[in-house]
């Protein structure tokens, strides 16, 4: 494939995701009766969406008498719950923790995938392919079967341990694959032409890369960001794995521990999933085009 | 330009930046992803358990052992590999055909359509372990909302989780509910690539919805469904998170209805510490994801022309 039609590719990619997200480009129908059916039924798939949420949220503020008692709002609201668990258990550490590991790999992810990707499309090196696709073979290879030899390889290294766990938690994914196929794609748009300016007016190889190339690929760079803070976020087996004191645990796993302590009290438990998810949802609400237009974007190329 | 000690050629300076800018990343791909792999392989032969170091080659012996607990009728494999399938099957066509029915509906519609859009994909954006939660309550016999709802239309109660029968399609009904969103997303780029002339031009030929539906929406989608398909069947075949906080204790019941192969993989290594035993569970999983993702590219390729 050429240059010109990768160029063209990864554009095209922007622009779709771009209207997705976007405001309707077409002219608003006549209220017809399938557009009236489609509000309806889409309207209807909307609760299934959402309810399970709010009714996550109402239960939470019900003192527990008042769950066997069937009704949807809370008679006598009430915080007790949430104090209750926050004091009782370390859902405020666990947050900490959950925030810290998607952090550094988020950065770590930002930083080394947008760097390997821009050398893989724009240097000329002996061994290219050979890299390229030892990169991409790694795709192929599911977490699952990675975990025992992480495990292994953990102990041995007491990555298990201490505050070593949080390195342990979040060494796997500090460096992705799929960021660095995307990267490489999306540095196409960038044009030769500034790199060669850049270089004969002195300018060092990093610095063309960090102040000439990357400014040009902030979209593709911040859905990257996106896409991979929610997946370390959500998280669940291997830190469930590696993270052996209970200090240590993430928000997910803090959470299906917590499981075990509140057994049947649902009220505790929805709290415990309210405390989880509402923050969540909230940055969701507030940057739900841009979350929407990145989880395309890799969607989509990935 | 300064005087240098080593003079290179522009050639090499760049060789010399290139390999500079991923060394980093290269020996994390070999220490961390291609090492590991090798070492699954590796321990897959062994009768390891983690906390006596290396343990024994014992050749096939793990596969072996497999391949007879998949003929055991109440072995833990066995129920977990058919389960696996099971949610493949159950899952993968009820995602796919939802969520094009979604997408099809929100390219109807003007207004609201965004709102929409956000709403449909909240649940993705949640961790499985709370969806769980949330799930579990509204299963709940007696006092959770959907029995609740049932009793108060005059329909009998379910036991959801609790009966071996219901409780696999109703922890994939969850995994379904929650990946709809994103499965919506590619689908809204895959309609928006065909030109609305095709429709144009069936509209002229006379074609009435259905027709436009069947004849061009469907086989111009075709790319999109595949890879759906695909990325949907891998994502069941390694269902945990669900399974682990749906069930008992997490294991996968009742009577181990709902186990799946990853959750064996877990029990088996990580509360058996029957290392060598899990990691051939992993192998195996491996392989059956490599055959899907190598008909996906059969099929991808083998393009469709517009």
């Amino acid at each position: 494939m050429t240059t010109s039609s990768y160029t063209s590719d990864a554009e095209r990619t922007l622009q779709l995701a771009e209207r997705i997200v976007g405001p309707s480009s077409r002219a608003p129908r006549r209220l017809s009766f399938s557009v009236l059916a489609a509000y309806i039924l889409l309207s209807l798939g909307a609760v299934v969406m959402v309810v399970p949420f709010i009714w996550m949220i109402l239960t939470s503020l019900k003192p527990a008498p008042e769950l066997v008692q069937f009704a949807f709002l809370p008679r006598n609201p009430t915080l007790d719950n949430y104090v209750a668990v926050l004091t009782t258990s370390s859902f405020g550490r666990w947050y900490f923790n959950s925030l810290l590991v998607a952090i550094i790999s988020t950065t770590s992810v930002a930083f080394f995938d947008s760097l390997v990707g821009y050398t893989l499309n724009k240097f000329d090196f002996p061994g290219k392919n050979l890299i390229f696709l030892g990169i991409l073979a790694t795709l192929m290879v599911p977490t699952e079967m990675l975990i025992i030899p992480w495990f292994t390889m953990s102990v041995d290294w007491g990555w298990h341990v201490g505050i070593m766990q949080y390195w342990g938690i979040a060494f796997p994914g500090v460096i992705t694959a799929v960021g660095i196929f995307l990267m490489r794609q999306f540095f196409d748009g960038v044009p030769n032409e500034l790199i060669d300016a850049a270089r004969i007016d002195g300018v060092n190889e990093f610095g063309i890369w960090w102040r000439i190339a990357m400014p040009l690929v902030k979209p593709a760079v911040a859905a990257l960001c996106i896409f991979n803070f929610i997946g370390n976020w959500n998280a669940y087996l291997w830190p469930l794995i590696v993270a052996s004191g209970r200090q240590y645990y993430t928000l997910p796993v803090g959470l299906s521990f917590f499981r075990g302590e509140a057994v049947t009290e649902w009220e505790k438990m929805m709290t415990g999933a309210s405390l989880a998810t509402v923050p969540l949802l909230l940055v969701f609400i507030i940057f739900q085009r841009q979350i929407i237009r990145g989880i395309a974007l890799t969607g989509i190329k990935g | 330009m300064k005087p240098k000690l080593v003079r290179l050629t522009l050639r090499q300076r760049q060789i010399l930046w290139a390999y500079a800018f991923m060394a980093v990343s290269l020996v994390f791909f070999v220490v961390i992803r291609w090492y590991p792999t090798i070492l699954a392989f590796n321990i897959s032969f062994r009768d390891w358990n983690v906390f006596e170091g290396s343990g024994p080659w014992v050749g096939l012996d793990n596969y072996a052992d497999i391949w007879k607990d998949l003929f055991k009728p109440r072995s833990a494999v066995r129920a977990a590999f058919w389960n696996t399938i099971r949610y493949v099957v159950f899952g993968v066509p009820s995602q796919l055909v939802l969520a094009l029915g979604v997408a099809l509906l929100l390219n109807q519609i003007t207004r609201f359509s965004g709102f929409f859009r956000a709403v449909y994909f909240i649940p993705f954006v949640t961790s499985f372990v709370a969806v769980a939660f949330v799930w579990n309550w509204l299963y709940a016999p007696q006092t959770g909302l959907i029995n609740q709802m049932l009793a108060a239309v005059g329909l009998p109660m379910q036991p959801f989780l609790n009966s071996p029968d219901q409780a696999l399609p109703s922890i994939a009904a969850v995994a379904v509910w929650r990946g709809l969103g994103f499965a919506i997303i590619i689908f809204l780029a895959g309609l928006q690539q065909i030109p609305e002339m095709y429709y144009e031009a069936a509209k002229i030929d006379g074609a009435n919805r259905l027709q436009m539906f069947w004849r061009i929406t469907l086989p111009l989608l075709n790319s999109v469904i595949v890879y759906l398909a695909v990325l949907g069947a891998i994502s069941f075949l390694r269902m945990f998170d669900l399974v682990q906080n749906m069930t008992f204790q997490g294991r996968g019941g009742p009577l181990k209805s709902t186990t799946t192969v990853v959750l064996e993989v877990y029990n088996e290594g990580f509360a058996s510490y029957n290392m060598g035993y899990a990691a051939a569970l992993t192998v195996i999983l491996f392989f059956l994801i490599l055959v899907i993702t190598v008909i996906q590219l059969r099929l991808l390729t083998r393009r469709v022309e517009y």
